[in-house]
């Protein structure tokens, strides 16, 4: 490694002020300190830091995201086979996804990261991690078949104004993967719900073609349930068979790509939790209150939106996938201990509530998060306030004490 | 005895170079210099010019807003030079020592003779009483409060700390002197804090005060958590406090009749040849103690106090004036660390969980040489409740940062600024993922608080 670091010491220079190649500072600068930890060593305050810093964090959640990831493209190719009625084999299954999800991520990244760029550029700061989250959450959250340019469009939308204008990491008000999809689902709703965008039928670079069999339907299990007349409903697969509460979790069901399996989410969520790079309050909240919520429907319920079990919402479609990834965002969700608990139970009742009340929406959660988003910041005055009462209840209890003893 | 108050959070940094119980010879030095920045809140106003010779306990400097609070010198000699920075800052005055030092003689006084009024202005005279602190704002004393309570804590926590009962020993009779002298400065009680089972002599057998008892991990001994969990300091309230080892110049003061600055100071740290203490007087050159002592083919970090709140100084530098411990550590400027968010990271100290380190020291308690990096870039606040697990205070510490920085005065006070001084961050500081100089933040918001309700 001697090598590289000599090599990047030697071009360095014409990166810096004045240099031929100052326009790319921050994007030197973002792969140097990718590639080694920065040297610099404090001047005042602490003489020592923590190993840990916000590459590390980022990395970690990424990594966590791994499983839902790669089986999210297994299944693109699966769901796209079952359609066609071929089943050739698990290598070919994985490559028709990976080749399916592949250029989504390269979109995400390269516009969300290229605007990151030009921004710390323009405003002389290092380039912030944020966005490989975000740039990794975007493509696991939107159907496999919608248009790679509106995903540009949406995440360049999403990170200039959900972010940037807020001042960048940290500063945004809303998640901005989820304000990507929101800004898809609201500008071209065609290509975000219904039963024509979860599946891929098309071949990918060629690979994969066929015809799709007769008996198949696209939909998605909520899908399925918002559109619903009969009572109770029969969730099925692309094929019309029957799909059990385990088909659910095991995710082998049409969806956006990376939210099907709930076994793949769980790896990731427990890595999180392992790791304490996520707040277990808010995960173990939103599971709380997306399961009272669906009891309490249960219970009132007429319509087959509100008779779904409360394990069944959990399963379903992106909850269990918001919970674990988006709602625990540290950025948007509240930011004190107990605004956390209020923050996730809300996001889950809002989420059923979404699904079950509104069936222009087949899914609630992404509207949840952002709308419990837009409302951390009172929950946390809330209970900042609560900390302050204590202390000016204090002071003027101190101050009658003192009046008794003079007297 | 009396309860114990637990404190579960907290982090003791386990640094590699804890000083040995030895005691080296005394190091003497030719130079003494005192610092003005060592006192926040002093402005100094200067009384003794070049070529002037000063006995131990002359004064040097005063505070142009309290004429009466002094600064001394700590040893006899002539004032060789005073040096000054930008804008004429005074930064410190030199002071060649002689040999023998010769003590100016404030009188054997019977202070109980004397009124709270009298022992003050003993204590403004012979330059002890800027020892003394206050909270709000961590600066020096005003010797026209009569504080609420004034807080001593016994116990040193933070990284390498020396021992107390070093320090203290065979001091017990001054000791006391000094709790009784601080007795007499309030109408409420002196606070002496203690590390549960405590069996340090001069602590356990104090009279005049009221002991509490603690445990826990660092910051346990930081004198603010003492006074957050006994009796916090609210709007309007004045506090002082007061170090263990500067109780003794108190004592001896009034025992002896002169200014004896002497402290044992620690030698500690990863490089550190041979640790240990040695007696010190603030200002002196810690260039003996550190020559042919430190590890060789190395940039390192010499530091006047321990690895979290202490200063950087050089290597020939001298020890600042609350300082009873000198840390050497690695700066760490040539190590390359190479992916270092993808390291597994068998060895790094953290305090996530991030690192298996932090899985392996669950059964191993290992040491670790930190070196002075920062490793990793600032950015703003991005996870929450990583300051709340090492601040064990009834304070939001986000969000009694993010008042300081917006200068919310309203919100400052509701939040609790008046019970904290930088120190209180210190860990926050180390542990904080966004490297932001959270203790800077700290000092910069009450000065200007302080200018604010002046």
């Amino acid at each position: 490694m001697k090598f590289l670091r000599n090599y990047l010491d030697k071009i360095k220079p014409n990166f810096e002020k004045g240099g031929k190649l100052e326009l790319f500072r921050s994007v030197f600068d973002g792969f140097e300190t990718f590639l080694f930890v920065p040297g610099k060593t404090s001047k005042s305050g602490v003489h020592i830091h923590d190993a840990v810093d916000s590459k590390r964090i980022m990395t970690f959640v990424i990594i966590a995201l791994i499983p839902a990831l790669l089986f999210g493209m297994y299944n693109v190719g699966y769901q796209h086979y079952l359609a066609i009625g071929q089943s050739p084999g698990f290598p070919d299954t994985f490559l028709f996804g990976f080749l399916a999800v592949l250029p989504i991520v390269a979109v995400s990244y390269i516009t969300g990261l290229g605007i990151e760029f030009i921004v710390a550029q323009w405003k002389g700061h290092e380039i912030q991690e944020g966005f490989l989250v975000s740039g990794m959450l975007i493509p696991m959250i939107v159907p496999v078949d919608t248009p790679l340019w509106m995903i540009a469009i949406a995440t360049a939308f999403a990170v200039i104004f959900a972010k940037e204008v807020f001042g960048g990491t940290g500063y945004n008000i809303w998640n901005v993967a989820l304000i990507t999809r929101a800004f898809l689902f609201f500008a071209y709703p065609s290509k975000m719900s219904g039963d024509q965008v979860f599946v891929r039928t098309d071949s990918t670079f060629g690979i994969g073609s066929g015809q799709v069999v007769d008996a198949f339907s696209g939909a998605t299990p909520l899908g399925q349930i918002a559109a619903a007349t009969t009572d109770p409903v029969q969730i099925t697969d692309v094929l019309g068979n029957p799909l059990t509460l385990w088909d659910l979790f095991l995710g082998l069901i049409p969806g956006s790509i990376g939210e099907t399996s709930k076994l793949a989410i769980l790896i990731g969520a427990v890595f999180l939790l392992i790791t304490g790079v996520a707040a277990w309050k808010t995960m173990l909240s939103v599971f709380l209150g997306g399961f009272i919520t669906a009891l309490i429907f249960n219970a009132i319920g007429t319509t087959p939106g509100m008779l779904i079990k409360p394990c069944e919402h959990i399963l379903l479609g992106g909850f269990a996938f918001g919970a674990v990834f988006m709602a625990t965002d540290p950025v948007t969700s509240a930011r004190t201990e107990t605004g956390k608990y209020i923050f996730g139970f809300l996001v889950g009742l809002f989420a059923v509530v979404i699904r079950v009340l509104n069936p222009g929406y087949p899914e609630g959660m992404m509207l949840a998060i952002l709308l419990m988003n837009s409302f951390a910041p009172l929950i946390d005055f809330y209970v900042v306030e609560a900390n302050i009462r204590k202390r000016l209840k204090r002071s003027v209890v101190k101050s009658n004490d003192g009046g008794k003893r003079d007297e | 005895m009396c309860q114990v108050i637990k404190i579960s959070k907290g982090l003791d940094i386990r640094l590699k170079g804890k000083p040995e119980n030895v005691i080296f010879e005394s190091a003497k030095s030719d130079y003494y210099t005192v610092f003005p920045d060592d006192f926040p809140g002093f402005s100094p106003k200067i009384s003794v010019k070049q070529g002037d010779r000063v006995l131990a306990g002359t004064p040097v400097l005063y505070d142009k807003n309290h004429p009466d609070v002094k600064i001394v010198s700590p040893i006899s000699g002539e004032v060789v030079s005073v040096n000054r920075g930008e804008k004429r800052k005074l930064l410190n005055i030199v002071i060649a020592s002689d040999k023998d030092i010769e003590y100016q003689d404030f009188g054997k006084t019977d202070r109980q003779q004397f009124t709270a009024e009298a022992v003050k202005r003993q204590l403004c005279e012979a330059g002890i009483f800027p020892y003394i602190r206050q909270r709000p704002y961590g600066y020096g004393a005003d010797p026209s409060d009569s504080p609420r309570d004034i807080f001593i804590s016994g116990i040193y926590s933070s990284p390498l700390a020396p021992s107390v009962d070093l320090i203290l020993k065979d001091q017990d009779a001054d000791f006391q002197t000094g709790l009784d002298v601080l007795a007499q400065l309030t109408s409420g009680k002196v606070y002496l804090g203690l590390l549960s089972g405590c069996d340090i002599p001069a602590l356990k057998n104090a009279e005049n005060v009221e002991k509490i008892y603690f445990e826990g991990p660092h910051p346990v001994g930081n004198v603010g958590v003492q006074i957050n969990h006994v009796k916090p300091v609210n709007k309007a309230e004045i506090v002082w406090t007061v170090d263990p080892a500067d109780v003794l110049f108190i004592g001896r003061l009034f025992n002896k009749g002169i200014a004896d600055f002497t402290r044992l100071v620690a030698l500690s740290g990863s490089e550190i040849k041979k640790t240990g203490y040695c007696k010190m007087l603030p200002g002196g050159s810690i260039d003996g103690l550190v020559k042919n002592n430190v590890a060789e083919g190395k940039i390192l970090r010499y530091i006047s106090g321990n690895v979290l709140t202490g200063t950087k100084i050089e290597g020939e530098g001298s020890l600042h004036a609350f300082d009873n411990q000198i840390t050497v550590i690695p700066e760490g400027t040539e190590t390359n660390e190479f992916l270092g968010w993808a390291d597994p990271g068998f060895n790094k100290f953290s305090n996530s969980r991030t690192f298996l380190s932090g899985f392996i020291d669950k059964l191993l308690k290992r040491e670790y040489v930190l070196d002075a990096r920062i490793k990793g870039g600032k950015r703003a606040m991005i996870l929450s409740n990583e300051y709340n697990k090492v601040f064990p205070m009834d304070i939001l510490p986000e969000f009694l940062l993010k008042a300081i920085i917006a200068f919310d005065i309203d919100k400052m006070e509701n939040l609790g600024i008046y019970e904290v001084i930088p120190e209180d961050f210190a860990l926050c500081e180390f542990v904080d993922t966004s490297k932001i100089e959270l203790q800077s933040i700290v000092r910069k918001g009450l000065d200007l608080l302080y200018n604010e309700m002046k």
